[in-house]
């Protein structure tokens, strides 16, 4: 029984998403609600079944053959079947017996992969791809992603539900994208895949490990495009180096409390040097070919940062980084990073005269970034501004490092 | 915002050939001063550098090669930039790192057809 309560969510993480992805292919992205119905009805059968009987001897096997059996008894019973799978069955109504669920690990993976440039769909807005993809690739609950988005389940339930309608309006197949278009589409993939990271990465929510898990399932479907010929492209390759960077400082950035701890405050020794010779070889791996994404840049920013040291040539390649970075696409937080990056690098004086031209005067970082600025130079102006970033900031966490700023500074 | 084309004009003949160092240096110059216009978000577009071979086509089918050796300020390059007005834009292009090799940045507002 015991062993039942701790196997069920950990398959149901693993397990939902496979059968969700390979009976949506069957049935067709218009009717996803009923591939997901039938895999949460197979894991509700298995909670009831396994808790009286016990587990079943190949427990993923018994889930798949349930979901085959579900699947069939649906097509048989559903008008469904009389307009999409009979045609291609020849009417023969005998045959639905011998009707195949593919449910080899070939297939899964094709399905996952279909699925992800399904949901990555242009028509529909990013904040809904992510939702999407939490929930039908990497099979979180409804409460899980409203957690993860700081928000309720109904906020949640009304994105997916709008996501999935436009998705049928727009008569989205479950299809790999044609030769022509594969690289636009795996653009939006990448985008998609990089803003899921950065959500369990930045997120304000408390839950840490369920910020690591989105982190790390934003990881494994950038995998799953390395493991395939079509999609394993150098800005895949940058993507996951970056990630790999990032994750390397999971246990070293977070206290015990969930609250942040700032890169010069974190102890290097928590910095986990595997992922870091991981970012390492995918970062070399992502050098080839002569398009410079701004995953690659954004890799090697991170890659510097992996040395905690300061030297020169660690801030002037970062600042020259982000000169490219900015001019690929502009972002404030890439500005406000690049003027810091040019404190470093170039003197404290002239990254004022930059940071005055920025003109990001309602975000809280960018005073704070003038209050660090200022800081030594003009005490007055650096406590004008971190007064300034104290008023804008929204999280507790950020208040608190400003307030230790201000406090810093002194009296005169 | 509208658009000014950045034409930077330098006389080839009196532009310094220094050491990999000095080119480096000149080099960091030119992407500092473009990634701080990148920064404020008012880059449209880097532009490029212009190769110093070209033929001027002129009326009657007269082809010169160029206008390099007659005119003491060649057009090395271009850059768009997006400003609120004529003044900002000049205001800009001051941090030019040309002007230290006596070469000058013409300002052009941008007319979309």
């Amino acid at each position: 029984m015991e062993q039942t309560e701790e196997l069920i969510p950990h398959l149901f993480r693993t397990e939902y998403r496979k059968l969700t992805a390979v009976l949506t292919k069957i049935f067709g992205l218009e009717h996803i609600e009923i591939a997901e119905d039938i895999s949460s009805d197979t894991f509700l059968m298995a909670s009831e079944t396994w808790g009286i009987k016990g587990l079943p001897e190949n427990p993923v096997a018994w889930l798949y053959t349930v979901a085959k059996n579900k699947a069939k008894d649906y097509l048989k019973r559903n008008t469904l079947f009389d307009q999409k799978i009979t045609p291609h069955l020849q009417n023969n109504s005998s045959e639905i017996q011998e009707f195949e669920i593919d449910l080899s690990e070939q297939n899964i993976t094709d399905c996952q992969l279909q699925m992800m440039f399904a949901v990555c769909h242009p028509t529909i807005s990013s904040e809904a791809q992510i939702s999407l993809s939490l929930r039908v690739l990497c099979g979180f609950g409804i409460d899980e992603i409203a957690n993860a988005f700081l928000t309720n389940k109904e906020v949640i339930n009304k994105r997916l539900f709008r996501a999935k309608e436009k998705l049928r309006m727009e008569q989205v197949k479950i299809e790999f994208p044609s030769q022509g278009s594969i690289e636009g589409r795996l653009e939006m993939v990448l985008r998609t895949l990089y803003l899921l990271f950065n959500e369990g990465y930045y997120s304000a929510g408390k839950d840490v490990t369920l910020r690591k898990e989105v982190c790390l399932e934003a990881m494994r479907l950038t995998n799953l495009l390395l493991e395939n010929k079509t999609t394993n492209k150098p800005a895949v390759n940058a993507l996951i180096s970056l990630m790999c960077f990032h994750a390397s400082r999971f246990e070293a950035r977070v206290n015990v409390n969930g609250e942040t701890i700032l890169y010069q405050n974190q102890n290097e020794n928590l910095w986990n040097e595997e992922l870091i010779t991981q970012g390492e070889c995918f970062l070399n791996q992502a050098s080839v070919g002569d398009k410079l994404s701004k995953y690659h840049l954004e890799a090697g920013i991170a890659y510097w940062h992996t040395h905690k040291q300061d030297t020169a040539e660690k801030w002037e390649s970062i600042l020259q980084l982000y000169n490219k970075l900015l001019q690929l696409e502009y972002s404030p937080i890439a500005a406000l990073n690049r003027t810091y990056a040019l404190s470093k690098a170039n003197g404290k004086n002239e990254a004022i005269i930059e940071a005055e031209k920025l003109n990001l005067n309602d975000n809280h970082l960018y005073h704070a970034l003038l209050g660090n600025l200022y800081t030594g130079i003009d005490n007055s102006k650096a406590r004008f501004h971190f007064q300034n970033a104290l008023k804008l900031a929204k999280s507790k966490a950020d208040k608190t490092i400003i307030s230790k700023n201000i406090s810093d500074l002194g009296s005169d | 915002m509208k658009e000014f084309l950045f034409v930077f004009r330098n006389d080839y003949q009196a532009v310094p050939k220094g050491s990999p160092e000095e080119m480096q240096a000149e080099t960091k110059k030119w992407m500092d001063w473009i990634g701080g216009i990148a920064a404020q978000n008012k880059l449209v577009d880097r532009g490029n550098r212009l190769g110093s071979e070209g033929n001027t086509v002129k009326p009657g089918n007269v082809i010169t090669d160029g206008p390099f050796m007659e005119i003491k300020e060649a057009i090395g390059g271009y850059t768009l930039v997006r400003a609120e007005s004529l003044e900002e834009a000049t205001e800009m292009a001051k941090g030019c790192p040309i002007f230290k090799n006596g070469g000058s940045v013409e300002v052009r507002a941008i007319n979309p057809m």
